[in-house]
């Protein structure tokens, strides 16, 4: 089995928000940064266990920039095989998607694994727009993978419910919570990862098709207004004449 | 010439989501001086469609083919743009939901199109220039996405409008036969499961929603009725479905799924960080926590300090005396 995991990077959750350049570029400047959820504690992880009974290799595939790869040492660490970096500012999602499909074109990978969104631009995008552009099956919110023979059995979200699917492997799918539990790396796993090959190739040259002009913060709320425990009522007429929700 | 939006029908109905994508795509059609179609894949027979003339549609196109059920993006995508040849569409507009985020970016690659998901305003187009606003960092702050491709997809987040139903309107509806022929889906349905929830999360207007402050799920009765009495869905935070006192799909928050109902009330949550991302685009949130210096009150528009076993049975009487007093 030949697994590629794309991963991207996404500032950790707790990370204070704030903009430069008259808000058209998000302020890196302090905040951490981690391997985005979804694609460290589902992807990257079912894609070892399934290595591990199976054989094969997983591959991780970031489109960024030199300043990720301690990221990507750290899908290493964990215990992917061998890395691959586009050295190319990933701002665009049509971009990072034909990347990473120039990439894997002739590379005859049996899986290609997305998480299910970037925690940081919410896209969900990235795992079908590869799909579509190597013309391969796509499987959004996988909650459960499996290998039978040549097939991968996915269970994923749908509208209202879960569905069982089969498909014929190579396949694009989107992992989301349910397939795996987070690996922590350890020493072991931290010090090959230094000799682990992190390969860096130029960008493909692929077309942008949006562009991030202006960010802007959302108001929070301004206060909260306490309502006495004794007195339900009053929130219910709150909530009627004020808020206008019930 | 027209705006393509993709409708869905849920247990017999056209979703309200597809009502608000349409409504959006009809301001959109407007700008552009040109006409709304919408398209719906599958099984019609026995739905009223009229209501998406309502919202805007001058054209519902249906297009029913046995080879569309295994949800395959592939097939899908093929009706689509064969759909969007013959409409000349170049504004192609979701829902952004369970079933777009499976579509939507497939089609964009085969149709080389900029995607903008979950978008939350309405496009602004100015000469030939298409800016539209996005929900980023988990609803902390938006973005404005200049779509620069001739062909654009706009998934509009569910509930960021109102659904606006004129009864004057009036549309044709025909019948699409789809162009399949030779093409065979990979894909194959094993086993659906469907949850029996009478109001779908994603969608819901209200929702009543309770964290580990419950102690354990045999005290969920609570919040059940009051959600009952209310009409509304119910959610939770995620160590409670992760111990398994509730369902996977209630999990709401930066790992579950993201809503913004009308109304969110959370009974004995804390208010982390990563819950929010999933809920604080919610219009009213009412919290209930026995801490005063619990998180969620900062996100809050309206509290009680307290004892959430104590409380919510007064809210639901209080609730029950309101309704019966609207009569
Ligand atoms: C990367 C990451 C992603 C995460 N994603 C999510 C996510 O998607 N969704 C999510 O919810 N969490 C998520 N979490 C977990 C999150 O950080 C919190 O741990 C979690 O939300 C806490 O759940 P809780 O509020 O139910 O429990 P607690 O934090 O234990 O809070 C219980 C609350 O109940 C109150 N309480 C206790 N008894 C009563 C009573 N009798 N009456 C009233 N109030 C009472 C307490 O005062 C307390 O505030 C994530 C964490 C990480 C690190
Ligand atoms: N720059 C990137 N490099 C590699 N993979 C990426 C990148 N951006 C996104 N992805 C993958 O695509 C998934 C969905 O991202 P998005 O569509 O941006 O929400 C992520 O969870 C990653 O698996």
């Amino acid at each position: 089995m030949k697994i590629l995991v794309c991963i991207s990077k996404a500032p950790d959750t707790t990370t204070k928000i704030l903009f430069k350049d008259n808000d058209s570029v998000f302020n890196e400047d302090g905040v951490t940064f981690i391997i985005n959820p979804y694609d460290e504690w589902y992807a990257l992880v079912r894609a070892l266990e399934l290595k591990e009974t199976l054989g094969g290799t997983v591959t991780v595939l970031h489109v960024g920039l030199a300043s990720s790869d301690t990221e990507i040492r750290k899908a290493l660490a964990i215990g992917a095989d061998d890395a691959v970096r586009i050295d190319a500012e990933p701002n665009d999602a049509s971009f990072v998607a034909k990347e990473i499909a120039e990439f894997a074109k002739d590379k005859s990978f049996d899986l290609i694994l997305v998480g299910k969104e970037t925690i940081s631009f919410n896209g969900a995008t990235v795992g079908g727009q590869i799909a579509g552009s190597l013309d391969l099956p796509f499987i959004s919110l996988a909650t459960k993978l499996d290998i039978e023979s040549n097939n991968a059995i996915v269970e994923h979200d749908i509208d209202g419910g879960i569905e069982v699917l089969e498909c014929e492997m190579p396949l694009v799918i989107s992992c989301s919570k349910g397939m795996a539990e987070a690996r922590i790396p350890n020493m072991r796993g931290i010090m090959a990862a230094r000799t682990k090959p992190l390969l860096v190739l130029p960008s493909f040259g692929s077309q942008r098709l949006t562009n991030t002009i202006k960010y802007s913060l959302n108001p929070g709320r301004t206060t909260c207004k306490f309502i006495d425990a004794e007195n339900a009522q009053q929130l219910i007429e709150l909530l009627h004449n004020e808020a206008k929700v019930i | 010439m027209s705006v393509l939006v993709i409708a869905e029908i849920s247990k017999g109905k056209i979703k309200k989501a597809s009502l608000e994508a349409t409504n959006y795509a009809f301001q959109i059609a407007s700008q552009l001086s040109k006409t709304v179609t919408a398209l719906i894949l599958g099984e019609t027979s026995g739905v009223n469609l009229d209501d998406l003339g309502k919202a805007g549609a001058s054209k519902i196109l249906t297009a029913n083919d046995k080879k569309l059920e295994s949800g395959d993006a592939k097939i899908i995508c093929k009706v689509i743009s064969d759909v969007m040849a013959q409409e000349s569409s170049e504004v192609i507009v979701f829902s952004h939901d369970f079933n777009s985020k499976n579509i939507a970016p497939y089609l964009a690659a085969k149709v080389n199109a900029g995607i903008v998901p979950a978008a939350v305003d309405f496009p602004s187009i100015e000469n030939g220039v298409f800016l539209v606003k996005k929900n980023v960092f988990s609803g902390k702050a938006n973005a404005t996405y200049q779509i620069e491709s001739a062909i654009k997809i706009l998934c509009l987040l569910p509930n960021s409008f109102p659904v606006e139903l004129d009864k004057n309107k009036e549309c044709v509806i025909e019948q699409y036969t789809a162009q399949l022929d030779g093409l065979e889906s990979k894909i194959k349905i094993r086993e659906t499961k469907k949850s029996s929830d009478s109001i779908n999360l994603p969608e819901a207007e209200l929702v009543v929603s309770a964290g580990r402050g419950l102690k354990g799920p045999e005290n969920w009765g609570i919040i059940e009725e009051l959600a009952t009495e209310l009409g509304a869905a119910t959610a939770c935070s995620r160590p409670v479905s992760d111990i398994g006192w509730r369902p996977h799909h209630e999990h709401v928050g930066q790992t579950g799924i993201a809503i913004r109902p009308n109304l969110y009330i959370a009974i004995g949550i804390s208010g982390a960080i990563q819950h929010l991302a999933g809920v604080n685009g919610s219009k009213t949130i009412v919290v209930i926590n026995k801490d005063p210096e619990a998180p969620f009150f900062k996100a809050a528009d309206y509290g009680i300090i307290g004892d959430a076993f104590e409380i919510v049975p007064k809210i639901t009487a209080a609730l029950k005396n309101f309704k019966s007093s609207q009569h």
